[in-house]
């Protein structure tokens, strides 16, 4: 049960794809960093459709220079609450503001959030370079962006083919191509990594980070906690429209999987009742080891010592963020695994 | 409302009306069947029109002939003005215009103009065109775009086409899905070139259809002076319940945008 994936990676300055990050470098970044950094605030979202409460008293904090990963099984309400943010649902109650005002009123909003949905949004008879042209004059942004951003996801080669001949993996690079058109200082990314092949998710992920690392805020949803692990310095976790966390990736896992050490020794039961003697409590497992909670290992050696037991191996094991989300979102989960059988 | 933006989101629209091949096919397709419909309809005319009763050969309308096709050719205008408005549907196009252009009067307003003037040019090219080759075949009986009321029949053409279209997209706005759009409009207008207001019994209410209502002013209802064809109302009237249904379509249209989930 001991994950690879135990912390994640170093946020900010290291980039799992150091090459595409300095590519992609030259190509957005006209300026250091965006002028204005944008904070979103998310305040009391509620969002009910008939019966069915959506997002329910929704409330968190997006600020620039991390990203922000947006974590919660299926059916959660990520997308609602990502198409709550673009003005494109009208919230039952509550509200969303980006730097100050709503998606509504801003002026020219692809210059100051760009976004990706998880459902299509292109139409299939038009080509990837026309999508972006009009994206980019509604948004009065110079038309040389839309080949920038064309050739800064990769595909130059196709800008001139319709778009309903892409596959799932060059349709998500099309979208991320539009988001990143108005060069925007806030990114909101549905389920990006959806359809790409694992390059692309590599290098969607030194994107995100090189984006952040920028000043952005960068808040990519996904229901992959392993996924985030690698990607977000921050986490708002949510199941069946409510908040359940909002806490870096590290706190996280400390509060809601507490790390646990392995002990193998050759008389596991002297070793119990030595422990269970110091008030610990230990558990033992299928293939004879035990395993002790809240407990340093250095203690156990200290008492393994004292006793003249022996001991083969004490080690500390911490649960993988994949496992703390279900741990945490299990009982939020609407469809939970098992239950059909009940 | 700031002028530069109105602008930009116009020229945006403008761009996804160009970026699609069922623009080039529906316009095509318009000028097209109307200009070789016409020729037919002038052609059998001056073949019969010796063998016509007395009474029909004195109150032969050549403008009837004219523009006869336009009623036809007029479906494949409501397809463009349909596909203008519900590709965004079908497509979910919508989430990204809304994403880019969240004020949706403004895109809905430029979206609505865009497509009316793009069917306005088609129109013009399509009424002209279709004019002088029905004059072409009627041969002697043909009449000019100088004789008494050509020149307002024409005119009056430009408008209703156009006029019909942008009463399609309102339709289409507000059944939000090409399929429902087409399936009630296509019926309709086919019916109406079948002479659904001169029906005796429902004449009552169908005189008062969107379409039927516009053609007066092409001479398509029927000769004028004749009692079964006569309608209580003038061609421009006419024109006016079209602008009425149009603009009622469109406003609908807009309240249904403004207040869904995209």
């Amino acid at each position: 049960m001991v994950s690879r994936l135990r912390r994640p990676v170093p946020a900010g300055g290291a980039s799992t794809f150091a090459g595409g990050l300095d590519h992609f470098r030259g190509l957005t970044a006209a300026r250091a960093s965006p002028s204005v950094s944008q904070v979103i605030e998310v305040e009391d979202l509620c969002k009910r459709y008939g019966d069915t409460v959506a997002v329910d008293g929704l409330s968190f904090m997006l600020r620039p220079g991390q990203v922000t990963g947006f974590v919660g099984p299926n059916g959660s309400g990520k997308s609602t609450t990502m198409r709550l943010m673009l003005g494109l649902h009208a919230p039952t109650r509550g509200r969303v503001l980006i730097g100050g005002k709503p998606y509504r009123s801003l002026r020219e909003p692809l210059r100051q959030v760009g976004a990706l949905l998880e459902a299509k949004s292109v139409h299939s008879g038009r080509s990837a370079y026309n999508h972006l042209r009009w994206l980019a004059r509604s948004n009065r942004i110079p038309l040389a962006r839309a080949r920038e951003v064309l050739a800064l996801v990769g595909l130059e080669a196709v800008a001139a083919k319709r778009a309903g001949t892409f596959s799932l993996g060059m349709s998500q690079r099309l979208g991320i191509a539009a988001a990143l058109l108005g060069d925007p200082p806030v990114l909101l990314l549905d389920e990006p990594v959806n359809g790409l092949d694992p390059e692309g998710i590599r290098w969607i992920r030194g994107l995100m980070k090189g984006l952040a690392a920028e000043g952005r805020t960068v808040f990519i949803s996904s229901h992959l906690m392993s996924e985030m692990a690698l990607t977000a310095d921050h986490l708002i976790v949510i199941g069946r429209g409510r908040l359940l966390a909002d806490t870096t990736v590290a706190g996280f896992v400390e509060a809601n999987s507490p790390s646990w050490v392995r002990i193998r020794a050759p008389e596991p039961e002297r070793m119990r009742s030595v422990l269970a003697r110091a008030g610990i409590d230990v558990e033992g497992t299928a293939d004879g080891a035990l395993e002790a909670r809240e407990v340093a290992p250095a203690k156990i050696g200290e008492l393994a010592a004292a006793s003249g037991l022996t001991v083969h191996e004490v080690s500390v094991h911490t649960p993988s963020l994949e496992e703390a989300f279900i741990r945490l979102t299990g009982n939020a989960a609407d469809h939970q695994s098992g239950t059909w059988h009940r | 409302m700031n002028p530069a933006r109105a602008q930009a989101v116009l020229a945006a629209e403008w761009i996804k009306i160009c970026s699609v091949r069922s623009t080039a096919w529906t316009l095509a397709v318009t000028f097209l069947l109307s200009v070789s419909l016409s020729y037919v309809v002038g052609l059998s005319f001056r073949a019969d029109f010796s063998h016509l009763p007395p009474q029909q050969q004195d109150s032969f309308d050549p403008l009837f002939a004219t523009f006869y096709s336009l009623t036809i050719g007029q479906l494949a205008l409501v397809v463009f003005g349909v596909l203008v408005v519900s590709s965004e549907y079908g497509s979910g196009t919508i989430r990204a215009s809304l994403s880019a252009i969240p004020q949706r009067g403004l895109f809905y307003g430029s979206k609505v103009l865009d497509g009316s003037l793009a069917a306005l040019a088609a129109s013009m090219v399509t009424v002209i065109v279709t004019f002088f080759t029905a004059q072409a075949a009627l041969g002697p009986h043909r009449t000019s775009l100088q004789a008494g009321g050509s020149a307002q029949a024409a005119l009056g053409a430009c408008l209703y086409l156009t006029l019909i279209c942008a009463f399609a997209m309102g339709v289409a706005a507000i059944l939000r899905s090409s399929a429902r759009a087409l399936g009630i409009l296509l019926p309709l207008l086919f019916l109406g070139s079948q002479g659904l207001g001169n029906i005796p019994k429902i004449k009552a209410v169908t005189q008062y259809l969107p379409d039927q209502a516009g053609m007066v002013i092409m001479h398509l209802t029927g000769p004028p002076g004749d009692a079964r064809f006569s309608r209580p109302y003038g061609p421009w009237t006419g024109l006016g319940i079209l602008v009425i249904w149009t603009a009622a379509a469109l406003i609908a249209g807009y309240l249904v945008l403004a207040r869904t989930d995209a």
